[in-house]
C-alpha cells in the first residue's frame, strides 16, 4: 500500500466509526427522552401510554394514603383544571408534603378505575420555596396568573 | 453593661458603613482591572516598555481590593449583619461560625466573588511565577486573563452585588440552604471553583498564542504546570461533589447525570484532552492549532457550567438562580468571549505550522484517538444536557434526558481509553513498533486478563462479559504504570524518576482504581426499600440490618431524629449506624444524613425513609461494594496531577538551550 493509499484507508475507518459512534447515540438519546405532562395535559390523554414520562403538579390537600403494612403510598397530583392518581412503592423524599410541587417519573396504566400513574421515581426540590419552573410553568392559567395556592405564590422565583 | 453598649455602638456604626466599603472596593478592584486589561496590551502593541510592565501592579491591586472585599463579606456574616440582603438570605444568628463562613458562598452573589477572587488569584500566581517569560507574553496573559474578570466583575456589580442593603433590618436571617451546611460542601465549591477559573489560564496562554503569534515547545512547556493544576482543583472538586451527594442526598449513588454534574465534567473532559495534547505539543510539536482550540474549549465550557448553572435555566436541584436579567448578560458575555475568541482562532490559527511529522502507530498518534474519545464523549455530555433547552427554547415540548442515555453512550466511549492508557508510557513518539510494544507489555496483558478474571469471580456474583472486559482493561492500566515506574526505579535508580513520570503512573493507576470502583458498585451494588418496626431487621446481600428505634436530639441549629440500625452477619455484630433526619429551624428544611459503615472493599448504607404508623419507618438500605475505590481513584488522578506539575523542567522555563535542560527533558520524556 502507497503512504497515500494507507491514509485513505485510516480516514475512511475514522468516520466509518465515527458515524457508527453517532448512530448508538442518536439511537440511546430517542429511547431516553423523557416529556413532561401536567395531570390535566395526562386526562386530556396528551400522554403517550407504556411510555416512560414526567408528571408535575401540585400533591392534593388531604389524598396521601399510606399502606399499612408495606412502603406502598398513594396520592393524587393536581393542577389547575385536573388531577390525576399516582401510586409508588419506596421512600418519599424530605420534600413530599401536601400541597407541594413535585415531579414523579413513572408510566401510566388505565385500569377499570380509570387513568392512574405508576410511579417508580418521585423528586421534590430540596428547598421548600424553590418550585420545578415546568410545574411552575404547568400551573398557570390561560391567562397567565397562577393558581397555586396562596402562600406558594412566588414559589416559581425566588430571589437567590 | 456599659461594655456591652459599646460593642452594640460599634457593630451598629461599622454596619452602617462596612458594606458600603466592601461595594467600594469592588468599584476600585473593577477599575484596576480595566487598567489590567487595556494598557498592557497597549503597551505590547505599541512596543511601550512601562506600559507593558503595568500589568502586574495592576493585578496585585485588584487581587487586594477583591480580598478586602471578600473579607468584608465575610465580617458580615460573622456578626449577622442582616442590613446586608444577600447575608439575610443565607444565614441566621443560630448558624454555626464555620458555616456562616462558608455561606459566603453558599448562593448566588457570594459564589460569584469568591470567583472573581479566584480568578485574581490565579492572575497573581500568573503575574509572580511568570519573571521569566517574555515580557510581551506575561502581558499579554494578564491582560486577557483581566478582560476575564471584567465581565464577571460588571455581572456581579450590574445585576448580582452580594452588598446590596435591605431596609428595614430584619430582626432574623433566613437560612443557608441545609445542603450546603455539611463539612464535604464547604470544600467542594472553592475546588472546583479553582479548576473552572483555573482554565482561565490556559485560555489566556492560548490567546497570547493567537495574538503573538508564538506557539513553540516553550509556549507549551509554559501553559502546562497551569492547566494540570486547573485540572488537578477540577479532579478534586467533582471528587467531593460526588462524594458528598452520596452521603447527603441519601439516595446511595455518587454520579446521577444531573445537568449541574454534567455542566463540571464536560470542563473535565476537554481539559483531560488538553492536559494530554499539550504534551504532544511540547514533545513534537504538532497538534499546535488543536492544543489551541482545547485551550479555548474547556474555558468556555467552564463559563457554560456558570452560565447553566447560575442562570436557573436548568431542570435541577442545584440551581438556585432564576433571573432572566442574569441569564441574559452570561450568555452575553458567553458569546462575546466564545465568538470573540473563535473568530481570532479562524484569523490567526492557520499561521502556526506544525514543526514536525506525526506517524499514526507512535505515541502521538495514540494521544490523538485518546483526544478524539474524550471529546466525543464531552459532546455527547454536551447533547444529553443541553438538548432539552435547546427543545424548550422551539417548543418542542419539555423533556429531559434519562440517565441510561448516558451510561449506554459513555461505556463504549470510555473503555477504548482505558486500552489506550496501558500503552502510554510504552510506546514511543514519532514511531512506535508493534513487536517491542508487545515485548515490553504481554506479561502486562496476561497478568491483567487473569485478574479481569478473577476479581469477579472472587465477588462471587454472577458475571458478565462486560465486567470482565472492564476490569481486565482497568487492571491493564494499573499494571502497565507500575511496569513503567519499576522498569526506570530498577534500572537507573528510584530517586532519577522524573516528577513528570510519576505523576503521570500515578494518574493512570488512579484511572484503572476508578474504572474498577465504578464497575464493581454498577454490576455488584444491592439495596432495598422496607418498611421496619423496632426490633424488626431486613437481610441485605449476607448482611442483616437491624431497626433498633429511634431517638432524639437537638443540635445547634437543627432538631434531629437518629435512628440506630445495628448491622450484622452471621452472629457476630459489625457496627451500630445511626442515620439521621434533621429538620433546621430556621426555614423548617428537611435533610438527611446516611449512616454508612465505609470498607475499601464495600459499603454498607442505610438512610432513614419517613415514619410510617405505629413506630415504623421507612429504611433504604445499600450494599455497595468497592465504592470507595471510585473517590480513591480520582483522589489519585489529582495527586498525579500535583506531582506532574514539579517536574523540575518547568522550573527553569525558558533555557531550553542548555544542556543539562536538554537532559532533563529526553529523561522524563512525557
Amino acid at each position: 500500500m502507497t503512504p497515500r493509499r494507507r491514509r485513505m484507508l485510516f480516514i475512511g475507518c475514522l468516520l466509518l466509526g465515527l458515524a457508527a459512534a453517532t448512530a448508538l447515540m442518536l439511537k440511546a438519546f430517542e429511547q431516553n427522552l423523557l416529556y413532561f405532562y401536567s395531570p390535566s395535559q395526562v386526562m386530556a390523554g396528551e400522554a403517550p401510554e407504556g411510555q416512560r414520562f414526567r408528571l408535575g403538579g401540585l400533591v392534593k390537600y388531604g389524598s396521601v394514603k399510606r399502606a399499612e403494612d408495606s412502603l406502598d403510598v398513594q396520592f393524587v397530583l393536581a393542577d389547575c383544571e385536573d388531577s390525576l392518581p399516582v401510586t409508588y412503592r419506596g421512600i418519599l423524599p424530605d420534600l413530599f408534603r401536601e400541597g407541594q410541587g413535585i415531579v414523579a417519573y413513572g408510566q401510566l396504566s388505565t385500569g377499570q378505575n380509570g387513568r392512574l400513574f405508576v410511579a417508580d421515581e418521585v423528586l421534590a426540590k430540596h428547598d421548600e420555596n424553590y418550585m420545578s419552573p415546568e410545574v411552575a410553568e404547568s400551573l398557570k392559567k390561560p391567562d397567565g396568573a397562577s393558581c397555586m395556592p396562596p402562600g406558594m405564590l412566588n414559589a416559581g422565583n425566588r430571589e437567590n | 453593661m456599659p461594655a456591652i453598649e459599646r460593642i452594640e455602638v460599634t457593630q451598629s456604626v461599622t454596619s452602617l458603613f462596612l458594606p458600603e466599603l466592601g461595594h467600594f472596593a469592588l468599584c476600585l478592584a473593577l477599575s484596576l482591572t480595566v487598567l489590567q486589561a487595556v494598557v498592557p496590551m497597549l503597551g505590547v502593541v505599541t512596543g511601550r516598555v512601562l506600559w507593558s510592565e503595568l500589568a502586574r501592579p495592576a493585578a496585585i491591586g485588584q487581587f487586594s481590593f477583591l480580598l478586602i472585599a471578600y473579607l468584608i463579606l465575610t465580617w458580615c456574616f460573622i456578626v449577622s449583619d442582616f442590613s446586608v440582603s444577600y447575608v439575610a438570605h443565607n444565614s441566621n444568628t443560630q448558624l454555626p461560625l464555620a458555616y456562616r463562613i462558608s455561606a459566603v458562598w453558599g448562593a448566588h452573589e457570594g459564589s460569584l466573588l469568591l470567583w472573581v477572587l479566584m480568578l485574581a488569584s490565579w492572575t497573581m500566581a500568573v503575574a509572580f511565577f511568570s519573571k521569566s517569560l517574555p515580557r510581551d507574553l506575561t502581558a499579554t496573559v494578564l491582560s486577557v486573563m483581566g478582560m476575564v474578570s471584567i465581565g464577571f466583575l460588571l455581572f456581579m456589580l450590574l445585576t448580582s452585588n452580594p452588598f446590596d442593603r435591605q431596609f428595614p433590618v430584619p430582626a432574623e436571617g433566613r437560612d443557608l440552604n441545609p445542603l450546603l451546611q455539611d463539612p464535604g460542601l464547604i470544600i467542594h465549591p472553592p475546588m472546583l471553583y479553582m479548576g473552572y477559573v483555573g482554565f482561565s489560564v490556559a485560555f489566556a496562554f492560548a490567546i497570547a498564542a493567537l495574538i503573538g503569534g508564538r506557539l513553540d515547545t516553550a509556549w507549551a512547556r509554559w501553559t502546562r504546570p497551569w492547566t494540570t493544576s486547573a485540572w488537578m482543583f477540577l479532579t478534586l472538586g467533582i471528587m467531593l461533589g460526588s462524594w458528598w451527594a452520596y452521603h447527603e442526598l441519601g439516595w446511595g449513588g455518587w454520579w446521577f447525570w444531573d445537568p449541574v454534574e454534567n455542566a463540571s465534567f464536560m470542563p473535565w473532559l476537554v481539559g483531560t484532552a488538553l492536559v494530554h495534547s499539550l504534551a504532544v505539543t511540547e514533545k513534537r510539536g504538532i497538534f499546535k492549532s488543536w492544543t489551541v482550540l482545547l485551550a479555548i474549549t474547556a474555558f468556555s465550557m467552564s463559563l457554560l457550567g456558570t452560565f447553566l448553572v447560575r442562570s436557573g435555566v436548568l431542570v435541577s436541584v442545584h440551581a438556585f438562580a432564576t433571573d432572566p436579567e442574569r441569564g441574559v448578560f452570561i450568555l452575553g458575555f458567553f458569546a462575546i468571549v466564545v465568538g470573540g475568541s473563535l473568530g481570532l482562532y479562524a484569523w490567526r490559527a492557520p499561521r502556526f505550522r506544525a514543526s514536525g511529522k506525526a506517524g499514526f502507530f507512535s505515541r502521538e498518534g495514540f494521544l490523538l484517538l485518546n483526544n478524539i474519545f474524550l471529546v466525543v464523549a464531552a459532546a455527547a455530555v454536551f447533547v444529553g444536557t443541553l438538548y432539552p433547552l435547546l427543545a424548550d427554547a422551539m417548543s418542542l415540548g419539555k423533556l429531559s434526558v434519562g440517565p441510561p442515555y448516558f451510561n449506554t453512550v459513555f461505556v463504549p466511549l470510555t473503555l477504548p481509553l482505558v486500552l489506550l492508557v496501558g500503552c502510554a508510557a510504552a510506546l514511543n513518539w514519532k514511531r512506535g513498533r508493534v513487536d517491542t510494544l508487545w515485548q515490553r507489555l504481554r506479561w502486562v496483558a496476561l497478568l491483567a486478563l487473569a485478574a479481569g478474571l478473577a476479581m469477579p469471580w472472587l465477588m462471587l456474583g454472577k458475571t458478565t462479559f462486560l465486567v470482565i472486559a472492564a476490569v481486565s482493561m482497568a487492571f491493564w492500566a494499573m499494571f502497565s504504570a507500575s511496569e513503567e515506574i519499576i522498569r526506570r526505579g530498577s534500572r537507573r535508580g528510584w530517586l532519577k524518576i522524573p516528577a513528570a513520570i510519576w505523576g503521570m503512573s500515578l494518574a493512570h493507576f488512579g484511572l484503572g482504581i476508578f474504572v474498577i470502583g465504578v464497575t464493581l458498585v454498577s454490576a455488584y451494588s444491592a439495596e432495598n426499600d422496607v418498611r421496619l418496626a423496632p426490633g424488626e431487621s431486613a437481610e441485605l446481600s449476607g448482611f442483616e440490618f437491624r431497626f433498633e428505634g429511634i431517638t432524639q436530639y437537638a443540635g445547634p441549629n437543627y432538631d434531629s431524629t437518629v435512628g440506630k440500625v445495628t448491622v450484622s452477619r452471621g452472629n457476630k455484630a459489625l457496627a451500630v449506624l445511626e442515620p439521621e433526619k434533621r429538620i433546621y429551624r430556621a426555614m423548617g428544611n428537611a435533610m438527611t444524613e446516611a449512616g454508612v459503615l465505609p470498607r475499601l472493599h464495600r459499603d454498607l448504607y442505610v438512610s432513614l425513609g419517613e415514619p410510617l404508623s405505629g413506630q415504623a419507618w421507612s429504611l433504604r438500605l445499600y450494599y455497595r461494594p468497592f465504592m470507595r475505590f471510585v473517590w480513591l481513584g480520582a483522589l489519585l488522578m489529582a495527586l498525579g496531577g500535583f506531582l506532574a506539575m514539579f517536574d523540575r523542567r518547568y522550573r527553569k522555563p525558558g533555557k531550553l538551550d542548555s544542556g543539562i535542560e536538554r537532559h532533563a527533558v529526553a529523561e522524563s520524556d512525557v
